[in-house]
């Protein structure tokens, strides 16, 4: 039984491998730009009726939009590429399990890893941006210097957590799959593969909204302290 | 009893032990939260989304943990690290 794709090597040639993870990773990449491509080519900025594809995109990105609003309401729109590329990539990723043969790389820990490592790059990114250095790395030293160490371990902590949330997911639902199907079969994985079309579009759903709450108390931390001060 | 036997007899017994330790204390947290939850949402219904969306980051947090362990008896059964080692040293 392979725990994740990871472990099932498709083609290799010398040190290169192409394993499953990387393939259907690759396939996400390509149906998402492929899609985002065909259908912002000819964008209707018209009042008039436009095309099904614009309205089911609108539709989704403007919910994802009103979800990051509700989170921090200013500037919300500066995070929402990166958090919804990464909402789209997890949800597509869990919702092809309906595709025969689909292994969702998001059950691998290394496609997990890398995106809360984006997170984790991300975090200070926003915050710097929006503060600058000094005021974003003085939130360390903050109440005292002492803290500095725990503020470190819990940043980094949250990202391991991240990671190891998504993947422990995505991998218990092919885990109990396959489990099924050697104790009752037919029925049953099927059941269960419906839950897990639900827990990835929720796990897809939390991952978003735990980077944007990461994103958002970075960013408002020093906006915090600085309205202090002014009234101070 | 030579070193496989006893490592997969601890092995077994660990991961079970972390499953079922682990599981009761998660299961306890997320039905507290989703009662207070829901009593809020009885008392308040327009405050319905807000308090949902709460919820559901607070109990993926919560089982979060439920997950460490499952992640880690499945280490334990299936990608047990010290079955490698005992099969080099033998």
């Amino acid at each position: 039984m392979h725990l994740t794709p990871d472990q099932s090597v498709l083609w290799h040639w010398r040190f290169l491998h192409l394993n499953a993870t990387i393939l259907y990773t690759w396939t996400v990449m390509l149906l998402l730009t492929l899609v985002s491509w065909l259908v912002t080519r000819r964008l209707d900025h018209s009042d008039g009726p436009r095309s099904r594809w614009q309205n089911g995109l609108e539709v989704v990105v403007e919910t994802m939009r009103e979800q990051i609003r509700e989170i921090c309401p200013e500037g919300g729109d500066t995070y929402l590429p990166f958090v919804g590329s990464l909402f789209l990539f997890i949800a597509l990723s869990n919702l092809l399990d309906i595709v025969p043969g689909w292994h969702a790389p998001t059950g691998s820990l290394s496609t997990t890893a890398a995106l809360a490592i984006c997170v984790g790059v991300a975090v200070p990114f926003f915050g710097i941006r929006s503060q600058g250095w000094w005021e974003y790395f003085r939130h360390y030293l903050r109440p005292t210097f002492i803290v500095a160490p725990f503020h470190l371990l819990s940043e980094t902590t949250r990202n391991l957590a991240l990671a190891v949330r998504l993947f422990g997911n995505m991998m218990s639902g092919s885990m109990i799959v396959a489990v099924l199907l050697a104790i009752a079969p037919f029925f049953f994985p099927v059941v269960m593969q419906v839950l897990g079309l639900l827990t990835g579009m929720i796990q897809a759903y939390i991952f978003a909204i735990l980077a944007t709450v990461y994103i958002a108390a970075a960013v408002q931390s020093g906006a915090q302290s600085r309205r202090e001060q002014e009234r101070a | 009893m030579d070193n496989v036997t006893a490592i997969a007899i601890v092995s077994m017994a660990a991961s079970a032990l972390c499953m079922a330790i682990g599981s009761v204390g998660p299961a306890i947290g997320e039905a507290k939260a989703v009662a207070q939850a829901l009593s809020s949402i009885a008392q308040q219904p327009d405050e319905a989304g807000t308090i949902s969306r709460t919820l559901f980051i607070g109990l993926a947090m919560i089982e979060s943990i439920a997950i460490y362990c499952f992640v880690i008896s499945i280490i334990l059964i299936f990608a047990n690290p010290f079955w490698n080692h005992v099969a080099v040293s033998k």
